[in-house]
């Protein structure tokens, strides 16, 4: 027991993370002290070193919320608020998730959609690259209310528009690793192909599929990590209704700032979640594919 | 009475590349027959366009001037007719595909049935010796076994013609002297036409029962040696003054292409 904690990795990930909270605690106090003692001075009352630094970790509006008002207020509004409540955390949570999944589900599709069009064509392979490429040069944070306004104009309104957002962003990844997966066959295991006489639909299904794999997952770790960041950004412009793009919104406008770090805890653990999850199918594909030693 | 066809018959064939640097004359005016059932060696140094002599057989490489056939066609003809069988180099196996499914892979191409495919599988890993390895992954397997599920891979479809291009090159002498020693057994049980490039004069004399001696710049055909060797052939062949003859008219061919010329 002692050996496996000292030797595995939980030694050293739970000490960078109690330095990360020290230095958080540390900040906390730092930043929040001067509006404190500005009460303090108007109140015309005595402090301590010790009541000022409990002060600053409990406002109520701080610069920086220290590290246990997070924690409560995460508590708060997941186990203890209904989930159909417009205050909870995982109703917000699940609507932005939604918009991520279906966002990262139709980028997969176009991306491995564009990638063989591009391995098989060189047409499309001259003309569609540097489109794609400069796709992703437009920030976006520009982009992502236009595509919520003119979408609303032609009727489509709720989850599409922002999963088309995440498709935006989720695609790029998928396109690229697809190429680069799709054309990784060996000169050598093409010809093999081609002295069986296989034709093109064979070589891609017994060979440039199969070889694609590594690269599709490491795409799709990075796709849907950003498809979560698409779904927040398409959350933003849209008056901030639902999801935790309006919870930042709202909390930035009303200067809640334990709601806004709340929001952008929750919105890493999911990332984090889909990461791994992504990563999980990959071992289970790599696995039954017999390439995990 | 008319002689059988020859299985591969080149006249005049020459291909050249073109290339940054001006043409390479990878082939130049090169006239063989290989008749069926031959064990035809191709020897020479780096350049000597044995292996492009290879690939315009199997229509990898398209000539530039002169004529080919196989097996009476064109090789893209004898290609699509799946006339023979290709080793590389390199076993290029498919590693997320047991051997078995390695070896029913052109099968699969070629759309044989299931219960045909799993049938000759069977038999064409008896023929290498791999039974009992059916469901190892590549990696599993060392370089030699390796190279004998490729050789099994291009057996299974019972192609007449086997081409090889330094499939053993990989490996140590003592691996390579065993599967030498297989692949001679192999051939006898098969009756198959089999040409194979090497670099290895040994390996050329105890294979072959024809030697094609090539030389660079621009490719050619030097020599050709008919081995007077028996088609039984024992290991220590190699210590006999017959086998030592053979060896030493190879040597003379290469050095007359000017081979160990720097």
């Amino acid at each position: 027991m002692t050996r496996a904690l000292t030797e595995g990795r939980t030694i050293p990930i739970l000490t960078v993370v109690a330095a990360l909270v020290v230095i958080w605690y540390a900040f906390a106090v730092w930043l929040n002290s001067p509006w404190q003692i500005d009460r303090y001075e108007k109140a015309e009352v005595e402090w301590t070193t010790g009541q000022l630094i409990n002060d600053t970790l409990n406002q109520e509006r701080p610069v920086l919320p220290a590290a246990h008002q997070v924690a409560v207020e995460i508590w708060k509004t997941t186990v203890q608020k209904k989930i159909t409540s417009k205050r909870s955390l995982v109703f917000h949570g699940w609507i932005t998730l939604s918009a991520t999944l279906l966002g990262f589900a139709i980028g997969t599709v176009l991306g491995v959609a564009l990638a063989v069009f591009i391995v098989h064509n060189r047409a499309m392979d001259k003309s569609m690259m540097p489109w794609i490429i400069a796709s992703q040069t437009v920030p976006i944070l520009a982009i992502a209310p236009m595509i919520i306004v003119v979408l609303n104009a032609i009727g489509l309104s709720g989850l599409l528009p922002k999963a088309l957002i995440s498709t935006y962003l989720s695609f790029f990844p998928v396109v690229v690793g697809m190429v680069k997966g799709l054309r990784s066959p060996q000169a050598h295991e093409l010809d093999l192909m081609h002295t069986y006489n296989a034709s093109r639909a064979q070589t891609f299904w017994k060979l440039r599929w199969p070889s694609s794999m590594p690269y599709l997952f490491t795409s799709l770790k990075v796709a849907v990590a950003i498809s979560l960041v698409g779904a927040i950004v398409g959350e933003l412009p849209t008056g901030a209704v639902a999801g935790l793009g309006a919870r930042l919104l709202t909390g930035s406008y009303y200067g809640q700032t334990i709601q806004i770090w709340s929001a952008l805890f929750v919105a890493a653990a999911l990332a984090a979640c889909l990461v791994m999850i992504v990563g999980a199918a990959d071992r289970i594909v790599m696995r039954r594919m017999g390439l995990a030693r | 009475m008319l002689m059988p066809n020859p299985v591969v018959s080149a006249k005049n064939l020459s291909l050249t590349f073109e290339t940054n640097d001006g043409p390479v004359h990878a082939l130049s005016d090169i006239n063989l027959d290989v008749d069926k059932g031959e064990f035809v060696s191709f020897i020479g140094p780096s350049g000597c366009g044995k292996t492009t002599f290879l690939r315009v057989i199997a229509d990898l490489e398209t000539p530039t001037g002169g004529t080919i056939e196989v097996n009476g066609m064109s090789p893209g003809q004898a290609r699509m007719a799946r006339a023979y069988g290709y080793v590389f180099q390199a076993a290029s196996l498919y590693p997320w595909r047991t051997v078995e499914n390695n070896v029913a892979l052109p099968l699969e191409i070629m759309g044989y049935s299931k219960a045909d495919r799993a049938e000759r599988v069977k038999r064409t890993l008896e023929l290498v010796n791999l039974t009992g390895f059916e469901k190892k992954y590549p990696w599993q397997l060392s370089g030699g076994m390796q190279q004998r599920a490729s050789i099994a891979r291009a057996l299974a479809f019972d192609a007449d013609l086997l081409l090889m291009d330094e499939p053993f090159g990989a490996l140590d002498e003592i691996v390579r002297d065993h599967l030498n020693g297989q692949l001679l057994e192999l051939w006898a049980r098969t009756d198959k036409t089999i040409c194979f490039v090497t670099h290895s004069i040994p390996e050329a004399v105890y294979l072959s029962t024809k030697i094609v001696v090539m030389s660079p710049r621009p490719g050619r055909v030097t020599e050709v040696i008919e081995s007077t060797l028996p088609k039984e052939r024992p290991l220590d062949i190699r210590e006999t003054p017959q086998f030592l003859e053979i060896a030493h008219q190879v040597r003379e061919g290469l050095k007359a292409g000017h081979s160990y010329d720097e």
